[in-house]
């Protein structure tokens, strides 16, 4: 499935929940369900610094897509970079360069993406997008 | 039970914002310590100041510039008065705290010496850091600090111990922004004063609970921001011995700090408008000295009697709560609540608290050096005000619980 296809499978099921509570719960459990990265993978290096909570990104290759594992310290972070995994992760890194983002609106998460907010989140999504560029470069 | 020392309902009448909901709830907002909320007298002023008077001052001949003009002198001697400061010069306007201290880092720049010492404490904002450390860039002085203990009080031995011949400044806050500890500044200028250091303390986290009194504490330099007591933001006062003042260089060049200018010589202008370069927060300072009327007319007797109930209830109230642990466990601190619950980030609960229209401050507190004291990551604080209620307190400890629940 595309990134846009698994965009709007997102914004599907987040349109079930009534209120702001059922979708923070939805992202709590999502977040303890998140695969988590590689200890080996949890350095310094990949740290992308929020203010409030840490998250470590690692990025790889596999045939000719990238696949993406994440942690952070922060329960509700982690269920947010959940859903940014489900996005991205396993994709070309061409369309993640090309992808949109406004789905993070659409689902109501809109005031964790914004950057005053300081959580770190804004910088993951362009980390992300960094790393897709990076490989690019590779493959091509 | 609280008792009451004034009319707690009266008093929230004069805050329009504490009417207002977020995210559908009702705003219960415990984030004073960030910044407090406006009364209405403040918000008049403001609106008064540019529907009738508005003008730059201290140079125009037309009325309303000597009327703007007379009010923001006013608001300096009320200021002066408010913290009993001998002269009105001796009370710079400033932009707020940091600006006080950057203005009194950089005037020492020309009194240090290499191998001169700046003692800063454990329990500082970086605000309260940075500056020293340029200075000591700057100079070749060198930084000492005045460690903290786990209850979060410094520790007054070492203290004594870092003082020398070389100790030429000292540097504290009157009361920590991250634990709310009131420090024993009286002890802290005594002791430096021995040794003929000068002292500054940042009244910041102080000045909305405690009238500090400059003369008495026999402080060299004293230093606040307007909208942590009520006021704007954007103005603050730096207060000066005015013999400190006099040995400073300006900090600013520019109109109003100068008395004589030709292209070989530059005479500075008298104190304070030495310090006060181009034109200054003119409403900024004048809905300052609004504030502190508004304040004083409530008294501070009374509000920090009030305070400590409201911070003796939560405190007790948010300890029932199993795995939640206060950091600065002094009998010595102001409404300052900052804690953890084992297991959870403090981002994730408060988060959750905004959901429910609880506003807190979640995070370092910009005060990094005391989380990497122990070892966390940062806390959620809620800092109160004369304005919040027993019944706030109250939801704060609903909405942690709830929190708890849904996070674990």
């Amino acid at each position: 499935m595309g990134i846009k296809e698994i965009q709007e499978e997102i914004v599907d099921e987040f349109s079930m929940f009534e209120d702001w509570m059922q979708r923070y719960e939805y992202m709590i459990e999502l977040g303890k369900s998140l695969p988590m990265i590689k200890e080996q993978y949890k350095t310094d290096d990949n740290i992308i610094k929020g203010c409030q909570s840490k998250v470590w990104v690692h990025a790889e290759l596999e045939g000719d897509k990238l696949v993406f594992t994440a942690d952070s310290d922060a329960i509700i972070t982690k269920g947010i970079i959940a859903i940014l995994i489900r996005a991205f992760s396993n994709q070309r890194p061409k369309d993640i360069i090309e992808a949109e983002t406004d789905f993070i609106d659409e689902i109501g998460l809109k005031e964790h993406l914004s950057p005053t907010r300081a959580n770190g989140l804004v910088s993951m999504i362009k980390q992300l997008k960094l790393y897709a560029v990076a490989y690019q470069t590779q493959l091509n | 039970m609280i008792q009451t020392v004034f009319d707690i309902l009266s008093i929230r009448k004069d805050f329009p914002i504490l009417n207002r909901k977020v995210n559908g709830y009702p705003l219960v907002y415990l984030d004073n310590a960030a910044t407090s909320q406006t009364p209405k007298k403040v918000i008049d002023t403001i609106v008064d100041y540019y529907s009738n008077y508005n003008a730059n001052i201290h140079r125009g001949v037309h009325s309303l510039s000597q009327e703007a003009t007379d009010v923001y002198e006013q608001a300096r001697q009320k200021i002066q008065r408010h913290f009993n400061a001998a002269r009105p010069q001796e009370i710079i306007f400033t932009s707020g705290t940091t600006h006080g201290i950057n203005l009194v880092a950089n005037g020492f720049t020309s009194l240090l010496e290499k191998g001169d010492e700046i003692i800063v404490s454990a329990l500082e904002h970086h605000s309260n850091i940075v500056p020293w450390q340029m200075l000591c860039e700057r100079t070749g002085a060198v930084l000492k600090v005045i460690p903290m203990n786990l209850e979060g009080q410094l520790v007054m031995g070492e203290y004594h111990k870092l003082l020398s011949q070389r100790t030429k400044l000292v540097f504290c806050n009157h009361v920590s922004n991250a634990l709310g500890t009131i420090n024993p500044i009286e002890e802290i200028i005594a002791a430096a004063h021995k040794v003929g250091a000068a002292v500054l303390i940042d009244g910041a986290q102080a000045a909305p609970h405690i009238k500090a009194d400059v003369q008495k504490l026999d402080v060299d330099f004293y230093v606040v921001s307007a909208h942590k007591m009520c006021g704007p933001t954007g103005v603050g006062m730096l207060y000066g011995k005015e013999e400190w003042l006099n040995k400073l260089p300006p900090y600013q060049g520019g109109g109003e700090m100068i008395a004589e200018v030709t292209f070989e010589k530059t005479t500075y202008a008298e104190l304070p408008h030495k310090f006060e370069a181009g034109t200054p927060n003119i409403c900024g300072g004048i809905a300052f000295g609004a504030a502190l009327d508004y304040m004083n007319a409530i008294g501070f007797d009374a509000i920090a009697q009030y305070e400590q109930e409201l911070l003796e209830y939560a405190t007790q109230e948010l300890l029932a709560i199993d795995g939640l642990k206060i950091y600065g466990d002094t009998k010595e601190k102001t409404a300052v609540i900052s804690f953890n619950i084992e297991g959870l980030h403090p981002y994730d609960i408060g988060s959750i608290l905004d959901k429910l229209g609880v506003a807190v401050r979640t995070g370092h507190h910009c005060a990094q050096p005391i989380m990497d004291f122990y070892k966390i990551p940062g806390t959620v604080r809620a800092s109160f005000s004369f304005y919040n209620t027993k019944e706030e307190v109250d939801i704060l400890v609903s909405s942690v619980r709830r929190a708890k629940t849904m996070l674990l």
